[in-house]
């Protein structure tokens, strides 16, 4: 079902979504790639702490095209990276930040599986290479952090969205991934095309 | 004179390839919608084809990895500019990075640099082919990393046969998923010698969707592939559906007895591609 959000949720709200729901967001989103990941991940191990609250935004896997506008920026194009590059360690990261939905590409594997679950999340699908649709669904960029340090794509950027979306959870908070639900269909499927191609 | 004319065509065409779907893709997507009986995959597709539309209308490029820029040149044997066509080529390429703005992509394997604007060793890389007369068409294929990193060869035995060629495309998708943004356009590069297979089969990608390849057996081969591969149902995005590709365009050469070549080249639903054509003049004009 579509779902109308606005940005911050609760636990328990992203604990009742589940796989096939179109989620449409409006609020904060932050970007964070790989380099971010592990920059955040170090500050707070260190005690140094960020300087904002992931868990009141949602994390898009995402390396945008930004341009300076005047004192601030205008994104150009921002669509989902391949978020299983960030496998490694997106169990950590959700432990310790707590972002509700994950936005991404591709879908990620049984480790973030487990952390969605336990900490109440869900990873949801961004349609690839839509990035000129995902920039005009961000009204203003609120901010940038590390963008010395990690260079345009891997900064953490934050985005005022309204509507954006369409957002499609494949892996949700009760064990739920689409991925795995299509496997036996598409195997038979397949099966069935190579029998075809051997009878042909 | 001529070369700000023909500097000024290529950018356009960088533009127009960055922003604007081809028309061919368009309609194959909009049929792909049409046919769409999973929830799921008509959403991908309403929201690449609204995508496509903001792309367009903003003049922005379509997605933000607006890839590498890879040149396929018919240089006529008889043009005056064939000497300075190279430098031209490399110039609007760093032109057209700031200009539209193109993502700079280029990365030096062993420094990690990038020299921001796209070029680079070997950057943007041309291939040649001469062809009879005076004019020179100029055709860009930018290529996003996501659908390149899912293009491979094999070297079948040849034994195999066509059967083994069809089994290791269907085979080969599937086992893509969504990760080169599905549905894509599958260029089949058979025979040849390594390189050339690969080559082969981008080079059929830039066929426009809905052509055919001249020659019949290879043509009913496109056809039977494309719905071969449609009935894995892996679907838009790999969400599941009916459209996994909107087209599979087949490029031979003779092969080895010993060798069975196969190139599968995957392109993204975002096939961006443009010409010029650049005449003996020095008039230059985007043809599409």
């Amino acid at each position: 079902m579509r779902r109308d959000i606005t940005l911050p949720v609760t636990e328990s709200d992203a604990r009742e979504w589940r796989v096939g729901d179109i989620l449409f967001l409006t609020g904060t989103i932050f970007t964070a790639r790989d380099e971010a990941h592990l920059l955040m991940m170090e500050k707070q191990e260190s005690g140094e702490g960020i300087p904002f609250d992931p868990s009141t935004m949602a994390l898009f896997h995402c390396g945008p095209v930004v341009s300076p506008e005047g004192d601030g920026w205008k994104v150009i194009a921002a669509g989902p990276t391949t978020s299983i590059r960030m496998e490694i360690f997106e169990d950590k990261y959700l432990e310790m930040f707590r972002p509700p939905i994950i936005i991404g590409k591709g879908g990620m594997a049984d480790r973030t599986q487990a952390a969605l679950e336990s900490v109440g999340a869900v990873y949801t699908h961004y349609t690839g290479g839509a990035g000129a649709l995902a920039a005009k669904r961000i009204e203003a960029v609120e901010g940038v952090e590390w963008l010395e340090e990690l260079g345009m794509p891997e900064a953490a950027w934050f985005f005022k969205v309204a509507d954006f979306g369409p957002l499609l959870v494949t892996m949700d908070s009760a064990g739920g991934n689409l991925y795995k639900d299509l496997e036996p269909t598409i195997a038979e499927n397949v099966k069935s095309v190579l029998a075809r191609i051997d009878a042909g | 004179m001529s070369s700000m004319m023909i500097g000024a065509a290529l950018v356009a065409a960088l533009k127009r390839a960055a922003t604007v779907l081809p028309d061919d893709v368009v309609v194959a997507l909009k049929a792909a919608r049409q046919r769409e009986t999973s929830d799921m995959g008509a959403a991908q597709l309403d929201a690449i084809l609204e995508n496509v539309n903001v792309a367009r209308e903003g003049a922005i490029p379509m997605c933000q990895d607006t890839g590498i820029q890879t040149f396929f040149v018919k240089a006529g044997v008889n043009s005056p500019h064939l000497k300075e066509l190279r430098s031209w080529i490399e110039t609007a390429v760093i032109d057209a990075t700031a200009a539209i703005p193109l993502r700079p992509n280029t990365v030096d394997p062993f420094s990690g640099k990038n020299p921001g604007d796209n070029s680079g060793r070997f950057m943007p890389f041309i291939n040649w082919e001469l062809v009879d007369g005076d004019d020179v068409e100029i055709s860009v294929l930018p290529k996003g990393g996501g659908s390149e990193n899912m293009s491979t060869l094999k070297m079948l035995p040849p034994g195999v046969g066509l059967k083994g060629i069809k089994k290791a495309v269907v085979e080969h998708i599937v086992s893509c998923q969504g990760k080169p943004c599905p549905p894509t356009i599958v260029g089949v590069g058979i025979g040849g010698g390594a390189d050339i297979a690969l080559k082969l089969g981008k080079k059929a990608v830039l066929r426009p969707i809905g052509s055919h390849h001249e020659t019949p057996e290879a043509a009913a081969m496109e056809q039977e592939m494309l719905e071969l591969v449609n009935a894995t149902g892996v679907g838009p995005m790999g969400v599941g559906g009916a459209t996994t590709c909107l087209a599979v365009h087949i490029e031979y050469a003779h092969r080895h007895p010993a060798s069975l070549p196969l190139g599968i080249l995957v392109q993204c639903w975002a096939d961006r591609r443009a010409s010029v054509r650049l005449k003996a003049d020095g008039t230059a004009e985007v043809i599409a």
